[in-house]
């Protein structure tokens, strides 16, 4: 097999160079998607027969809930990468990663909670899905904590590494255990949601927005990407003749 | 400085050609607990705050041992949580400074085995005293005096995995200053499934039914911990010594 992409990928100019010609294409792709599932999310997709129209927050809900998990597995992947074939470049997409991924968060947490207090009754609801979300938010807040108190940059990309791939590990069992433990507290008539069959009328444009926020989160990674390697190759002699071009 | 000559002892006795790893591990062992014992106000300082802490809530809520018991399992476990966390700042912070933990990378001795020997030592010298302790407090907290040996069993479990969980994010720690809030925000999120199963276990407890099924997720933790845990707090270690 050839390795050849893969060792140019530890290549800072080739990664940044590659970033910046697919910048655009994520960004664009991503707009188009997001008009048009917003567009089948708000016109076309018809009002939930017991929620109403307060059901359409979760085209944006699920959608970040997902991104929550999917970047913050992106951030332990390109972690370990970096743990394992000392790669620096996937360190600093590690770095890019967090802050993006706790915004994630944060944004399924606030929708979340809008989304309960019609729903709900109440804003907030110690429901394992919200529960989990926001143990996510402090493992985030956490990793960037860690990278943010190291001085030394390689001290602070491996450190903040191996907490990267301790809480994927930690993750799936955090989550069952908040499961479970909701089981046995929760009075069984919260109302569940997301799991019975949606018509494809519904489906759909939340299929949409799943990608588009997907290739919403790859744009926004590869512009800080970008900034990162600048800023750690900030001596290096390849700069000046990047910027100028 | 005592811990000076000590250091110098100790890593001159765990080469790989005067000792086996398993000596190693036990002369680590017992260098800490010999150490720890020196200084025998810091023992102390995790269980008075664990009393401290349990004394608190009788004040805040009630004194009624009815509104007590509810609370109980839940207060029993976050102070133990609080308190095994106290106790970690220090777990490596002294060696690193004088330059033991350097000394025990280079010995020739796998490292995560050491590190597990002194996470051994924290666990005997908190989440043991803790276990033996919390009977204490459960029984100011209204537990029934039956269930007590059962708390007994379930803190000193559940500890054994927080010493683990906690030993990674020490390890991660070492070298920043003022490292005692961070170290609770990495830690603390990693302990939840250790808070909620022994919590689970202990209320099952006092209302004397059947703990077993909590109290052996507990123990799974514990050994998924002592698989996975020394691995990270090695390779924490060792950044921090680059």
């Amino acid at each position: 097999m050839n390795w050849r992409w893969f060792h140019r990928l530890g290549s800072p100019p080739y990664v940044y160079a590659l970033a910046r010609r697919l910048t655009p294409w994520f960004g664009w792709l991503s707009g188009l998607s997001m008009l048009a599932g917003l567009y089948g999310a708000l016109l076309v997709a018809p009002a939930d027969y017991q929620q109403g129209e307060g059901f359409r927050i979760i085209y944006v809900h699920a959608p970040t809930a997902w991104m929550s998990l999917m970047v913050y597995t992106t951030m332990a992947a390109a972690a370990a990468v970096g743990l394992i074939w000392r790669m620096k470049v996937a360190h600093a997409v590690a770095a890019s990663c967090a802050p993006v991924g706790a915004s994630f968060t944060f944004a399924a947490l606030a929708t979340g909670s809008l989304y309960g207090a019609p729903m709900w009754g109440t804003w907030w609801q110690w429901d394992p899905r919200l529960t989990s979300e926001l143990i996510l938010l402090f493992l985030y807040l956490g990793y960037m904590g860690l990278r943010g108190s190291i001085d030394d940059p390689q001290r602070a990309d491996r450190a903040s590494a191996v907490l990267a791939v301790v809480g994927v590990v930690n993750v799936p069992i955090i989550h069952y255990s908040v499961t479970w433990w909701n089981s046995l507290h929760q009075a069984p008539t919260v109302m569940r949601f997301g799991k019975p069959a949606m018509p494809g009328s519904m489906l759909a444009p939340l299929l949409i927005m799943l990608l588009a926020f997907t290739l919403f989160f790859a744009a926004l990674l590869l512009v800080r990407l970008r900034a990162e390697i600048l800023n750690r190759e900030r001596t290096a002699s390849w700069i000046p003749e990047v910027l100028k071009s | 400085m005592s811990s000076h000559a000590a250091t110098i002892a100790a890593a001159g006795h765990i080469a790989p050609g005067t000792a086996g790893a398993a000596d190693a591990g036990r002369l680590v062992l017992l260098r800490d607990l010999k150490l720890a014992f020196r200084r025998p106000g810091q023992l102390i300082q995790p269980l008075a705050f664990f009393a401290i802490v349990t004394t608190l809530f009788p004040l805040a809520v009630s004194p009624e041992l009815s509104r007590l018991r509810a609370v109980a399992p839940g207060v029993l476990w976050v102070a133990a949580l609080l308190a095994s966390l106290l106790a970690l700042e220090s777990l490596f912070r002294d060696d690193a400074y004088d330059g033991t933990l350097e000394q025990y990378a280079l010995s020739g001795q796998p490292l995560t085995w050491l590190v597990f020997a002194k996470t051994a030592t924290h666990w005997l010298l908190t989440g043991l005293p803790l276990a033996l302790l919390a009977p204490l407090a459960a029984l100011s907290l209204g537990a029934p005096p039956q269930s007590l040996g059962a708390i007994v069993i379930c803190v000193g479990v559940g500890t054994v995995a927080l010493s683990l969980i906690g030993s990674v994010g020490a390890a991660l720690t070492l070298g920043i200053r003022r490292s005692g809030v961070l170290l609770a925000l990495l830690t603390l999120p990693l302990s939840l499934p250790v808070l909620i199963f022994g919590a689970r276990a202990t209320e099952l407890a006092m209302r004397g039914e059947s703990f077993v099924a909590p109290l052996e997720l507990l123990g799974a933790l514990a050994v998924l911990g002592v698989t996975l845990a020394p691995l990270a707090a090695a390779a924490g270690v060792r950044i921090s010594l680059e």
